[in-house]
């Protein structure tokens, strides 16, 4: 059977355990979901499940890490973000612990959970945590690169885990580092940049769209939310002098204002964001959700199109 | 309306059906955890709470917060069969532009009075109502359900203690203490244990009960509901997946779908009041 992105967590997490004793898995009864039941037989004394209490297992592996262990922890990513937020910012972050939290199911991909699991702010809550490093994979290769530097970097990382499905963008060699984004392809018209699962094909699908249309554009995975690749970002905001920000998130508060913050310090070029405008989730199929919030291929396009008439 | 006990166990079990066939429809719901508190939402719902479907926010009413929101699968359809709204709405569900989802939506649902289902909420909103229902001299009740892996959250214990201070004793809880939460039995994760001496520790009147065995449900609301001065929470021993042989008390089936030879079975069993 094909690995969903969570098998592939899992999988990293396991290879991370046998050489490092540190690392540590640590689950709110979610772990059938997060797919970490391997880890559990693999490492039972390394494996903490502490029930239907989130914000106490953040505590928890505040906890571990002060004593020199190195905690996974994930739930779904309302809960990740909300509902620990406190024991994340202070027993955590303020502490300079080296809590690594995960939260799945990011935005849309929380599909018939409908509108109370459907995280559309957990980036822009995250942002706001001094140093805290935030990343969101959006295929297989980088996320198992990805997971094994968050593991590597002594300090907080959020790791927004998307967790059925899998497919790769990228060859099995290919180098990515934290904090350094990625061009998928490059252009001159405008700069499309996307981060995740479901935008960053999206967005590589738009460019289609858009070259087929005479337009030239780059596409940019911006894998690591902060610290946000600033030097990238001006780069092709200089070289294309446009840009469509595409996020699976509020556009405000995350990846969109995440760019336009770092541009406001420099030289800012016409922006447009896609994703969700001020709206709560909601209950429906990827399809139906991608159309109802707008996170579409034709919708980056469309909003490329008018970015580059703004220039 | 006021079922007698023989009439609420065969309504629970025609519901069972509702949820059941629902589900399977619907292509997956929670299943376990909607049916090992169908007893209880039953007699709740035709013979104890002082509710009108007609009338969904009459002043008056009896409050019913469902906490453990995922059994929003159980939940619907009781509440169609009551009359809040018409049944042939419940193929609908998690349909795209359903009011139904896997979590209720209590702008969405005539009826429902929370929208849950992060775990750990329904208990500080029921404590707030029964406050609030205090203050306005309002004789009415609040009765809240929650599922026992919920009961690990913290929020549920805040709220335990406030509502001893406040001496809610027009708030009952209800634990369905189905002895499983997602990842394994519940002792194998957190154990609840002692969970009679916990919520007594509370400030709470403990009542312990077979939450599969209408009459003593029945009983235990009705004992409830007579104000003593301080909150009484049912402690139900029950069976998930209750009144699916093939299903109950595997932790497995907290979420799911039968499939239609399973549910045909089943559908006879119930149908022949196999469900005691
Ligand atoms: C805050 C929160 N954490 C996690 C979940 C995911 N979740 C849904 S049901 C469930 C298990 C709940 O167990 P229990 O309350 O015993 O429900 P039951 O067995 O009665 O269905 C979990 C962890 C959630 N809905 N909300």
């Amino acid at each position: 059977m094909a690995k969903d992105m969570r098998d592939i967590y899992t999988d990293t997490l396991l290879d991370l355990a046998k050489t490092n004793p540190s690392i540590c898995v640590i689950e709110a009864d979610l772990m059938n979901a997060t797919g970490t039941r391997a880890f559990k037989e693999a490492y039972p004394d390394r494996f903490f499940d502490v029930g239907v209490a989130e914000a106490n297992m953040v505590g928890i592996a505040s906890g571990l890490s002060a004593e020199g262990k190195i905690p996974f922890a994930a739930t779904f990513g309302t809960f990740a973000s909300r509902r620990v937020y406190d024991q994340f910012f202070l027993s955590a972050n303020y502490a300079r612990l080296n809590v690594k939290l995960v939260g799945t199911d990011p935005g849309i991909t929380a599909v018939y959970n409908g509108g109370t699991h459907m995280p559309f702010e957990d980036i822009g809550m995250m942002r706001l945590i001094p140093d805290l490093v935030i990343i969101e994979p959006c295929d297989l290769v980088s996320l198992e690169k990805l997971v094994r530097q968050a593991a590597d970097h002594y300090g907080c990382v959020y790791i927004r885990l998307h967790r059925k499905g899998s497919h790769t963008l990228y060859d099995a060699d290919e180098s990515i580092e934290l904090g350094k984004a990625k061009v998928l392809r490059d252009g001159s018209d405008v700069t499309l940049i996307a981060s995740g699962f479901v935008l960053v094909p999206e967005a590589l699908k738009a460019a289609e769209l858009l070259e087929a249309q005479g337009v030239s554009t780059a596409v940019i995975d911006m894998h690591t939310i902060k610290p946000l690749d600033e030097e990238l970002v001006a780069a092709y905001a200089q070289k294309t002098g446009a840009i469509v920000t595409c996020e699976n998130h509020q556009v405000f508060g995350g990846l969109g204002s995440a760019v336009a913050d770092s541009l406001t310090g420099g030289r800012p070029v016409p922006m447009e964001r896609v994703g969700s405008w001020n709206k709560f989730g909601q209950v429906g199929n990827l399809e139906y959700l991608q159309e109802a919030y707008g996170m579409t291929a034709r919708e980056i396009s469309a909003r490329a199109l008018k970015v580059i008439e703004r220039k | 309306m006021k079922l007698s006990v023989e009439e609420l166990k065969k309504k629970a079990d025609e519901i069972r059906i509702l949820v059941l066939e629902m589900v399977e429809t619907a292509g997956g719901g929670h299943i376990g955890g909607s049916l090992s508190a169908m007893d209880v939402m039953t007699a709740l719902y035709f013979r104890i709470m002082n509710i009108d479907p007609k009338q969904p926010d009459k002043p008056d009413r009896d409050w019913f917060i469902l906490s453990a929101g995922h059994k929003a699968a159980g939940y619907v359809p009781v509440l169609a069969e009551r009359g809040f709204f018409d049944k042939d709405l419940l193929p609908t569900f998690n349909q795209l532009g359903s009011p139904f989802g896997m979590h209720p939506d209590m702008h969405k649902i005539p009826g429902c009075e929370a929208s849950t289902g992060s775990l750990g909420h329904g208990l500080p909103i029921a404590v707030g109502v029964a406050l609030s229902l205090k203050l306005d001299s309002n004789p009415a009740r609040v009765f809240c359900l929650m599922g026992d892996g919920e009961t690990h959250e913290g929020t549920i214990w805040e709220a335990a203690m406030g509502a001893s201070q406040y001496k809610l004793d027009n708030l009952i809880g209800i634990v369905d203490y189905n002895k499983c939460s997602m990842d394994g039995p519940i002792d194998q994760v957190v154990s609840l244990e002692p969970i009679e001496d916990k919520w007594r520790a509370f400030g709470w009147r403990v009542i312990r009960i077979d939450g599969n065995d209408m009459a003593q449900v029945v009983g235990a609301l009705e004992d409830a509901s007579v104000p003593q001065g301080k909150p009484t929470v049912l402690i139900a021993d029950t069976l998930k997946g209750k009144g699916c042989r093939e299903i109950e008390g595997d932790y497995h089936w907290h979420y799911g779908v039968l499939g239609s030879e399973r549910l045909d079975r089943t559908v006879r069993e119930l149908k022949g009041g196999s469900n005691g």
